[in-house]
């Protein structure tokens, strides 16, 4: 049941209780929250069904058609800083060639998941908790749950499918075009060849290195949706919840997008 | 037949219910009345399981809903229509859409069907040329009428009106009551109707509920309850200028007597 009753605690005693109790509430949360993911994954088996086919191609829009701009620009932004600001203390070694591997490498690993996560937590996600907070808070998904349609599967469910398709597509776009704005950087301020740069990303970036970071934009998204998506479930008290709600959605997600980045890092490279 | 027994609620400390006891025969129109925040629209909730009581039981025929999960709440609650304060429709969706959602998440009747038959409810509730509207274009009244049609559309035996006249003029609110009305005489529906307009109460409810403070106070016909020796219920007839109840006696004898 989504639909939650009121929630009263009685006032904390001393700041270890206070301790206390935000620990409890984080794991209880963390708790519905991987309950709305457990049920929302058995729901993946109605994706291509007729009532929920046209709500995933929607999601799919604005997950991935929507967000195309300001991926563009920020991929090809970060690659062209990443190329610029290594590129000058390379030039001092005589080793500015090296901007290839280094720009390839990096976003690939690490700034193309991660921005294109930031980015989408920062607009999907937020997003996601806003409408699912205001359906709350007007009884939409009270209505929903009357009339035994189980909100999960029919607001989750195809967020859910998009982001899992849409992240690592965005974030395979935000490397090629960070590489290509590196490339561009690495030719008219350094000197770099065209050939020579992309010879040299291509020598040192593997394989797995892709596949990582694809791995982990799928993880990326699974999380920003469900984070977002839980908080927006969990709002109260009107138009103030609404925001709480929305503002909780983008720092859960990205304090959460900064950990496990580094963990699953941590378990690939070591 | 929806019947509370002894049920109890609790928001942290505070009893929101208390022991409320009573019984909803089949086919009627039962009001439940009392001032904000006394308890009504919670009482409701438990109805169809939204709220689960701490004590007590409700029962939905021989079923006990406030026990009821899985499948079991699934069948029960597809007994129900609900009309929500707002109205609760996705504003995402067409209007007809929206009353048609039910139809299309749980039959399997094609799109022609659906469209029939939300034509025909729309029209009940007195909806012409609304069908491909947004829900943002609608006016208050026709926002719950839409409400209402969607309530109907899955042809269940009892209606739940959550505040359906709050927000609206006189006028509207009183096409609304009639549309309540409607829905009893013609459709042999249960009517359960949460209110503080006690005009709309004293012209639908077969039965009113006095509800403070958690408590049941009263439970008697409209004839009844305006006589009633209650200070409180004297206190809420008088609060909304029901102060001449000779006037609304002769009224409501003359429409039994009609």
């Amino acid at each position: 049941m989504i639909t939650r009753e009121p929630e009263f605690y009685a006032p904390a005693l001393n700041t270890r209780g206070k301790f206390g109790r935000f620990v409890l509430i984080g794991c209880r949360n963390a708790g519905l929250a991987l309950l709305v993911l457990w049920e929302a994954l058995l729901d993946l088996r109605f994706v291509f069904s007729k009532r929920s086919r046209m709500m995933v191609l929607e999601q799919l829009y604005i997950t991935g058609i929507k967000s195309l701009g300001v991926i563009t620009v920020v991929g090809m932004f970060t690659g062209m800083i990443l190329a610029l600001q290594t590129g000058l203390e390379l030039r001092k070694f005589g080793q500015e060639v090296n901007i290839g591997a280094a720009v390839m490498i990096t976003m690939l690993r690490e700034m193309g998941p991660f921005m294109t996560a930031m980015i989408l937590s920062a607009s999907v996600g937020s997003a996601m908790a806003a409408e699912l907070g205001t359906m709350v808070v007007s009884e939409e998904i009270a209505a929903l749950e009357v009339m035994s349609i189980p909100p999960v599967r029919f607001l989750v469910m195809p967020r859910l499918a998009a982001m899992m398709v849409m992240t690592p597509i965005l974030t395979f776009y935000a490397c090629m075009l960070g590489v290509i704005g590196g490339a561009i950087v690495g030719n008219t301020q350094l000197g770099v060849a065209f050939a020579a740069y992309f010879d040299n990303a291509t020598r040192w970036a593997v394989n797995k290195d892709l596949y990582i970071g694809l791995f982990k934009a799928f993880i990326f998204g699974i999380m920003i949706t469900i984070i977002s998506c839980h908080q927006g479930f969990s709002t109260t008290e009107g138009a103030v919840g609404v925001g709480r709600a929305t503002r909780r959605s983008v720092i859960i997600s990205f304090l959460s997008l900064l950990i496990v980045g580094y963990v699953i890092t941590r378990m690939f490279y070591e | 037949m929806i019947r509370f027994e002894r049920v109890t609620k609790y928001f942290g400390e505070k009893k929101v219910l208390d022991a409320v006891d009573f019984t909803v025969a089949p086919g009627e129109t039962f009001v439940i009345v009392g001032f904000s925040g006394a308890g009504k629209s919670i009482t409701l909730k438990h109805m169809i399981r939204l709220l689960t009581p701490d004590y007590g039981k409700v029962y939905i025929g021989d079923e006990i809903i406030s026990q009821a999960t899985g499948r079991e709440l699934q069948k029960l609650r597809e007994r129900f229509g609900v009309l929500f304060q707002g109205a609760a429709l996705l504003e995402w969706m067409s209007v007809g859409d929206n009353v048609g959602l039910p139809l299309r998440e749980k039959t399997d009747m094609s799109e022609s069907e659906i469209r029939h038959r939300v034509s025909e409810r729309l029209e009940q509730v007195n909806l012409h040329h609304v069908y491909d509207l947004s829900p943002s274009e609608l006016s208050g009244g026709m926002r719950k009428r839409v409400g209402l049609a969607r309530a109907l559309v899955m042809n269940p035996d009892i209606i739940l009106y959550d505040e359906p006249t709050s927000g609206l003029d006189p006028v509207t609110s009183r096409s609304i009551d009639q549309l309540i009305e409607r829905m009893r005489s013609e459709l042999k529906v249960t009517n359960v109707v949460v209110t503080h307009d006690l005009f709309s109460a004293l012209g639908i409810g077969t039965r009113i509920a006095m509800i403070h403070n958690g408590h049941i106070l009263e439970i008697s016909t409209p004839a009844d309850f305006i006589r009633s020796q209650n200070e409180v219920v004297k206190n809420f007839l008088d609060s909304q200028y029901i102060t001449k109840r000779g006037k609304w006696e002769a009224q409501i004898n003359e429409t039994q007597e009609n």
